[in-house]
């Protein structure tokens, strides 16, 4: 155990950790300061000690910077300590937000897929695409991101035959149009990393293919797709936390009612520091998780693939 | 004995931006059916391009050349030749009785005449016991092994080999020598053969043909005296050396290294 932490990355995170902290318990003694006194002044309080002081700044209702303590407790009041079925649990606006990352981001794995098939497979699609795929993602996501959810809303509820060939309910279609935005932002990371893996067959291994005089299915299934799998394994890390930023974004601007996003927004609007800071941890709790989730996968895939243990 | 790849005045010229690069200049060339050939001679001197021109890996720019009295992209297509490279090329995430079982399912074997082919190739390289062993588990030996019993799995009556035992160190390479005549002698193929190696290339060959670079073209085609049976103390005989000492007269000759 004492070896684990002196080898390990445990312990340098852990000081990290510690000294993060106490920075932050600092700053909100700074940032909280101006209000505390302001409080003291109208209710004529004199006298009061630097522990009181310290205290106080630590314990405000809506404080500029909450502290970390503040956090932890609203996050366990908001998690643990409530049913997940009441509308003010971190669970239930957590599950909102997961559910559409989930499905944006399985969209937009098989979207990168797809089109770096047809980049590697395809000179025209590589020379017309790959700039436009490029393109894609310069745009200020928070500038489309409301367009596209209310866009894909209403084609979703409105009377054409695509909404009528999926027949969606308001909820789902909210769902999905959210989802978009996530698809959106992770198929990117999927492309650029697929078009390497696809291409990183070695000459030889594709001289190998030419003189059994395979064909481009079968080097395409028994080479270039699994040759590739490393580089999706870490393509689907980046593209699953930005799938969950995709979905907190979509969120924000369409005055979504759950979700962490509509958590973030109403925190902001009635000055709920406290609980914006904990939708954060939330937020930040889960992208870390889905990237722990991918990492697991990929250990079972390229432990079946009889790669040499580390 | 009927002919397996026949070439005459077969040319191929590589364009490059400091003007073309000729790699294979008027080569005649004729192996029989169960010979062994080695192509021997310096780097850039255009065997390994030779052997890629019969794979239908590389197109000639000029004369003739037919596998069995086709086109190299016929026979290719026909799947008349086994070819193993300079490395093993395996894939890594494939055990070795699925290395050989690649050409298999791509060729659409049904899997139990997979699983007796993979059985009888693996036996004939002496790796019976790995099947279920991932390529990073071998040696290098075993490795090149893997891909030679992959290049058989099919029965093509060629096995084209570029350089196979080039990156193993010599006491390696002598075993498999040994272990490649043997192999040679059970299957009765026909063996086209790249090495650098005068005395891989004396003690494997019925035919040697000697090339040079600059442009690459064959020098000399020495037919080997030796007997069928070799053990590898046959590389003391008088009559190995004499072969040896043509094959280096024939390198000297072609090859001027102080250019």
């Amino acid at each position: 155990m004492g070896k684990a932490l002196r080898d390990g990355n445990t312990l340098p995170v852990l000081i990290v950790l510690g000294v993060l902290v106490v920075f932050w318990y600092l700053a909100a003694i700074w940032l909280n300061a101006p209000w505390q006194f302001g409080v003291y002044e109208r209710a004529g309080t004199t006298g009061w000690g630097w522990t009181d002081f310290v205290r106080d700044t630590w314990s405000q209702e809506r404080p500029v910077l909450p502290s970390p303590h503040q956090v932890m407790i609203e996050l366990w009041n908001t998690t643990a300590a409530m049913a997940p079925t009441s509308k003010r649990s971190l669970v239930y606006h957590g599950w909102v937000t997961l559910s559409a990352t989930l499905l944006g981001f399985v969209l937009g794995t098989a979207l990168g897929i797809l089109l770096a098939v047809l980049i590697v497979h395809n000179r025209a699609t590589d020379r017309s695409l790959m700039p436009w795929i490029i393109a894609s993602q310069t745009i200020p996501i928070l500038a489309i991101a409301p367009m596209i959810v209310i866009i894909s809303y209403n084609v979703l509820t409105g009377k054409n035959p695509l909404a009528e060939m999926l027949h969606l309910d308001a909820d789902a279609a909210r769902l999905v149009s959210k989802a978009l935005i996530s698809t959106y932002l992770s198929f990117f990371p999927v492309v650029v990393g697929m078009v390497k893996g696809f291409r990183s067959p070695e000459q030889i291994q594709l001289d190998l293919m030419h003189t059994y005089n395979a064909s481009a299915s079968q080097t395409f299934w028994k080479l270039r797709f699994p040759i590739a799998l490393p580089y999706l394994f870490t393509s689907m890390k980046v593209a699953v936390a930005a799938s969950l930023v995709g979905a907190i974004v979509g969120e924000l601007p369409t005055g979504a009612v759950a979700g962490l996003g509509a958590r973030l927004l109403g925190g902001s609007y009635y000055g709920q520091t406290i609980q914006i800071w904990s939708a954060l941890f939330a937020a930040a709790i889960l992208a870390g998780v889905l990237v722990i989730a991918v990492g697991v996968v990929e250990r079972l895939v390229t432990e079946r693939m009889g790669a040499r243990p580390a | 004995m009927t002919s397996v790849v026949t070439a005459q005045n077969l040319g191929l010229t590589f364009p490059a931006n400091d003007g073309p690069v000729v790699a294979l200049s008027d080569v005649d060339l004729d192996i029989k059916r169960g010979e062994f050939v080695s192509f021997i001679g310096p780097s850039g001197c255009g065997k390994t391009t030779l052997l890629r021109v019969i794979a239908d890996l590389e197109q000639p720019t000029a004369g003739t050349i037919e596998i069995n009295a086709m086109s190299p992209a016929e026979a290719r297509v026909k799947r008349s030749y086994g070819y193993v490279f300079q490395a093993p090329a395996l894939y890594p995430w494939r055990t070795i009785e699925k290395n050989v079982a690649l050409p298999l399912e791509i060729m659409g074997f049904p899997r139990q005449e997979q699983q007796a082919r993979i059985a009888r190739t693996l036996d004939l390289v002496n790796l019976s016991g790995f099947a279920k062993k991932y390529p990073w588990q071998l040696s290098g030996g075993m490795q090149q092994r893997a891909s030679i019993a992959r290049a058989l799995a099919f029965d093509a009556d060629l096995l084209l080999m570029d350089e196979p035992f080039g990156a193993l160190d010599e006491i390696v390479r002598d075993h498999l020598n040994s272990e490649l005549l043997k192999l040679w002698a059970a299957t009765s193929k026909t063996i086209a053969f790249v090495t650098h190696s005068i005395p891989e290339a004396v003690y494997l060959s019925t035919k040697i043909v000697v090339m040079s670079p600059r442009p690459g073209r064959v020098t000399d085609v020495i037919e080997s005296t030796l007997p069928a049976e070799r053990p590898l103390d046959i590389r003391e005989t008088p009559e190995f050396l004499a072969i040896a000492a043509r094959v280096r007269e024939g390198l000297r000759a072609g090859h001027s290294y102080e250019e």
